[in-house]
């Protein structure tokens, strides 16, 4: 049937929604100004050779896109909340469809605090060459789709009151077991713990930006392995969820 | 002409400890207009949610136009009022219908099912901001837009007012009209009685009377007469010519009658002390409590086939009993 109407709307929805929309691009805009903003002109942070809002720039996309994803979640156990997806249930639209119009939707709040978080950079001084944004920006988006899957997954198992604390706590441990906040050592358990997560690939993706290399083909195992996971967790999730909340 | 829309048969359904369905068998042909009356806890709305898929039978099955009821769904040929739901924000009410209407094959033109719910005015409003009964008519309108050819509405006047119900039924007579199969569940017995073809009674997971509303009254006592009688023996009432039961309230004695004309000269003939006397014929909510008060254990795993007991209306259980082989036995 024609998903695209309903993907169309899906769009509209989350621009409307004011309070969703300038949280969600707000947040991660604040945090980056407070941690950068003070430290601009530290152009070696910690020995590393990268400058301070490069490195507070692309910590702040990694966990603002990851949030985001997530909190398209809260969104869909909103909806649930109110027995629109049960309603939604007995109408033609087909779980493809439902799942498309949802990913679309998460990617498109991805990719605005991506831009918003670049120009929030490039303000305090963060030059790169077109080729590296693009390749950062690439790897970016495939790195998140283990965590359009998750958000999905999370929607349909939870209740809208215990989605915000695993969205949160969930967020967090990722952020900070993946590296965004501090570089994960080059060895030991905490490393081998990271290399097995999604969003430690995602910060590796960001570190393109930084001189480093690109994803081994270890970094693609993990996020097809998480993908399919995810998938398969999300898809059974929205397939058991037809009861009333 | 008579093709199926839905064929129920031996449908069963528990949560936990409790038997919610306990194996119902049904048949709606294409084109009938059918309340599914019964209290709350009846198993009204597991019914409907097994017959569209949201929820899978332990036992029995369900079909919809001759196929699984996903199929059907899927084919864009159920339209439903689920019982609970809010709407999703951020949208206008037209915009809603409109999404809607786009997932289905052949839906109503969006302007006609925001006319046939009485919403045009409110067309632009934002979901959020509406009021409990405008939000029932937007999900009325969510219902009908699919013009699909089965529509199941599960207690759709519930949060309306007066005028918005009247609005309601005379929109559901107009699609009736134009051969959509109808089912809605409701306790309100005037509906049943008043826009339904037929009514299928449910209590306690099994069906207890399926018939015209008009039968399912004269199933029961068709009079009651009421007397202030004090200290009259109940037994010996209830054995008086044309009374099937007896009951007391207070100082007053309420006759169920099968006869009511010979029940009153035998009445006075024996009792000439009997004052205040009225006869009323039995209304359908008389029917109704009549016919699903019986005893049932609840936890039981049930077979269908319920007798019921007159319990709520007086001791005796026959006219009950009656409806019981009327309805109860026959084919449904």
């Amino acid at each position: 049937m024609n998903g695209l109407a309903y993907t169309r709307y899906e769009l509209l929805r989350t621009l409307r929604n004011r309070r969703f929309f300038v949280l969600s691009l707000g947040f991660p805009l604040v945090l980056f100004f407070l941690i950068a903003g003070p430290n601009r002109n530290v152009h070696n942070l910690d020995g590393t050779g990268i400058s301070a809002p490069l490195y507070f720039m692309i910590g702040m996309v990694s966990f603002g896109t990851m949030s985001g994803m997530l909190s398209a979640g809260a969104r869909i156990a909103a909806e649930r909340a109110v027995g629109w997806n049960r309603q939604l249930r007995i109408s033609p639209l087909s779980t493809r469809s439902y799942l498309r119009a949802k990913v679309l939707t998460a990617y498109m709040m991805a990719l605005l605090t991506i831009l918003v978080l670049y120009a929030s950079g490039a303000s305090l001084g963060v030059s790169l060459s077109v080729g590296r944004w693009l390749q950062m920006t690439v790897l970016i988006l495939i790195a998140l789709i283990p965590f359009a899957v998750l958000g999905i997954a999370v929607g349909h198992m939870l209740t809208p009151d215990s989605i915000g604390p695993a969205v949160g706590g969930g967020v967090g441990l990722l952020a900070f077991l993946g590296g965004t906040w501090f570089p994960i050592p080059s060895s030991g358990f905490l490393h081998d713990v990271a290399q097995i997560l999604p969003s430690y690939w995602l910060v590796q993706a960001s570190h393109v930006a930084l001189g480093g290399h690109p994803w081994p083909a270890k970094a693609w195992i993990v996020i097809a392995a998480w993908t399919v996971v995810l998938a398969l967790l999300a898809h059974r999730a929205y397939r058991h969820d037809t009861g009333r909340v | 002409m008579s093709a199926r829309a839905i064929e129920v048969a031996g449908l069963r359904k528990s949560y936990g400890k409790v038997h919610a369905v306990r194996g119902i068998d049904v048949s709606i042909d294409a084109g009938e207009t059918v309340a599914l009356l019964g209290p709350n806890g009846a198993g009204k709305s597991t019914t409907i949610d097994m017959i569209l898929g949201l929820s899978e039978p332990d036992g029995g099955t369900v079909s919809v136009f001759g196929g699984s009821p996903t199929v059907a769904v899927g084919a864009g040929q159920v339209g439903a009022m689920l019982q609970t739901g809010a709407l999703i924000r951020d949208l206008s009410v037209g915009e809603l219908v409109a999404m809607v209407a786009s997932l289905y094959p052949a839906s109503l033109d969006v302007a006609e099912a925001l006319e046939l719910t009485g919403l045009s005015e409110i067309a632009g409003q934002r979901t959020q901001k509406l009021s409990g009964g405008q939000t029932q008519r937007v999900r009325f309108a969510v219902a009908l837009v699919s013009d699909a050819k089965l529509l199941v509405l599960d207690e759709p006047t519930v949060a309306m007012d007066v005028e918005g119900r009247r609005a309601f039924w005379t929109t559901m007579r107009e699609l009736a009209a134009r051969g959509k199969t109808i089912l809605f569940a409701t306790h309100y017995l005037e509906e049943a009685d008043a826009y339904a073809d037929r009514a299928v009674l449910m209590a306690h997971g099994t069906i207890v009377a399926d018939g015209p509303p008009t039968e399912i009254r004269a199933m029961v006592g068709t009079r009651t007469i009421r007397a202030t009688l004090p200290g009259a023996d109940l037994d010996a009432l209830a054995g008086l010519p044309g009374v099937s039961g007896a009951d007391r309230r207070g100082e007053s004695v309420v006759l169920s009658c099968a006869d009511s004309d010979v029940a009153i000269r035998a009445l006075l003939g024996g009792y000439p002390d009997a004052r205040d006397i009225e006869i009323a014929a039995a209304g359908l909510e008389e029917a109704f409590l009549q016919l699903t008060a019986e005893d049932v254990d609840i936890n039981g795993p049930g077979d269908g086939t319920v007798v019921a007991g007159g319990a709520a209306v007086a001791g005796g259980s026959a006219p009950a009993g009656g409806a019981e082989a009327a309805f109860g036995g026959g084919e449904r």
